[in-house]
């Protein structure tokens, strides 16, 4: 059986982000920020240079997603995770300036790894593909940046209840390592 | 000579791209029924079922299945005693990926490989154009998504890597994708012919029905051998542990060079979306 899943709200403390275990279903509710791999440049460039961020990393969560078009009267399109291993290069910066939580699809870096644990930060897999179901956790979206760059623009997003799993916590677990390894056979 | 006018392709196109991303085959939901049946992990179990209430939501809201509506990739199957009138196949198709993608709300995927620009229509669509006897066309309209294309792979064999090798690739290849192309895939095998020729083959078996038989026996006993294996990896429902790594290898097969073994691997996401339709 699954054990019930845990309602997080976002700015998330280093002590929200210790509670957390890989394997958890975790429900996000409020304020998350979507971000994929021309934004990732963006906001690494700005920092490389010491300049201001179009948003407050602190506490925050990123989502790696590239929209469908909404559609007429529809909050926000398709939106399912985007595979996170084209984020890595620049995690690790993020996460030094507060970045609390990713949520993507697929395996991480060695140093994304370090950087969560060095920080404390999570990181989250949502289930790739199922984009009409994570849309309509979606209640608000707005571009806070980045229009030009159309489904890579920066959007914050007010979610209910959006589904995610923990893959790796702030110990230096991994759910893809570790469920592979217990239901491979030899 | 039996006349069509290629507006009627363009119409055709444009509604098969907006089916094929909104609408699940109903064979892959019966592979999910059939998967979480023999699924162990409760975690595993939970993700077949979202997928499941996804392609519901999706149907029923017209709204599309994933985010990548993926890369155009048609089929063109045309009868050689059709006169095609009013204008150019290959553009006609073109218009109606544009029209569909635009109408269709989906998402833009296409960009130039250097600048990375967005051509900002989903368009060029990759066109395969074959003529057969008769007076039909028969279009497939199947939109592969990225993460898992990423995931594909055309390897050179050598002769003497035979059977063995070919299973041990396949294999391979998915053991190295792990949760990265969305499993549980769907593994479309290419082998024999010529380079180019063995990809298009492992595309093409990915149109078959899921959960048909291979209509070669030695194939479909390969088929089963290869998912076997697959699915002791325990990379299991996206990539979170479990049995279903894959819901089944499809294999096209044709003869090669004498002095080669050409393999390709096509790792096709569980949205496994294709359409068609005959004129």
């Amino acid at each position: 059986m699954m054990s019930e899943p845990i309602r997080i709200k976002p700015p998330l403390s280093d002590q929200d982000v210790e509670r957390l275990k890989t394997g958890d279903r975790v429900l996000i509710n409020g304020i998350i920020y979507t971000g994929r791999d021309a934004a990732h440049k963006r906001l690494f460039d700005l920092l490389k240079e010491g300049k201001a961020l179009p948003f407050d990393l602190k506490g925050q969560i990123i989502y790696y997603v590239g929209p469908t078009p909404a559609k007429p009267g529809q909050v926000f399109g398709s939106a399912g995770p985007t595979t996170s291993y084209r984020m890595d290069a620049y995690s690790p910066s993020l996460i030094e300036k507060g970045l609390k939580g990713m949520i993507g699809k697929g395996m991480r870096s060695d140093a994304v790894k370090a950087a969560m644990k060095k920080y404390k930060a999570v990181y989250f897999a949502a289930t790739g593909g199922a984009g009409a179901l994570l849309a309509k956790r979606v209640k608000k979206a707005e571009i806070v940046a980045y229009e030009d760059l159309g489904p890579e623009a920066i959007r914050r997003l007010e979610v209910d209840d959006l589904p995610v799993i923990v893959v790796n916590d702030v110990r230096g677990n991994d759910l893809y390592i570790e469920g592979e390894k217990k239901y491979r056979r030899e | 000579m039996r006349e069509i006018n290629v507006q009627l392709i363009t119409e055709k196109v444009r509604d098969l791209c907006m089916k094929a991303n909104t609408d699940l085959g109903e064979d892959v939901l019966q592979a999910f029924d059939r998967a979480m049946e023999k699924e162990e992990s409760p975690l595993g179990i939970e993700i077949l079922k979202e997928l499941k209430e996804n392609a519901r939501i999706a149907k029923e809201e017209n709204v599309p299945i994933c985010q990548d509506t993926g890369f155009a990739v048609v089929f063109v199957e045309l009868g050689q005693d059709v006169h095609l009138a009013g204008g150019n196949l290959n553009e006609a198709v073109q218009e109606g990926v544009r029209q569909g993608y635009r109408d269709g709300y989906l998402r833009k995927s296409i960009c130039h490989p250097f600048t990375r620009a967005n051509t900002g229509d989903n368009t060029p669509a990759i066109i395969h154009t074959e003529t057969v006897p008769g007076d039909k066309v028969k279009i497939t309209v199947a939109p592969k998504g990225g993460g898992s294309e990423n995931m594909s792979r055309v390897t050179m064999l050598t002769p003497s890597d035979g059977v063995e090798g070919i299973k041990r690739f396949v294999v391979q290849r998915v053991k190295e994708s792990g949760s990265n192309p969305c499993p549980p895939t769907i593994v479309g095998v290419g082998i024999g012919g010529t380079l180019e020729q063995a990809g298009l083959l492992a595309k093409m078996s990915l149109l078959r029905v899921l959960g048909s038989k291979n209509p070669d026996p030695v194939l479909d006993k390969l088929e089963s051998e290869i998912l076997t294996e697959i699915n002791r990896l325990g990379i299991g429902p996206q990539g979170l542990g479990g049995r279903t790594t894959s819901l089944a290898v499809h294999i096209l097969m044709m003869p090669c060079h004498i002095a080669s073994l050409p393999l390709a691997v096509n790792i096709q996401c569980h949205a496994q979306r294709h359409k068609e339709v005959t004129i």
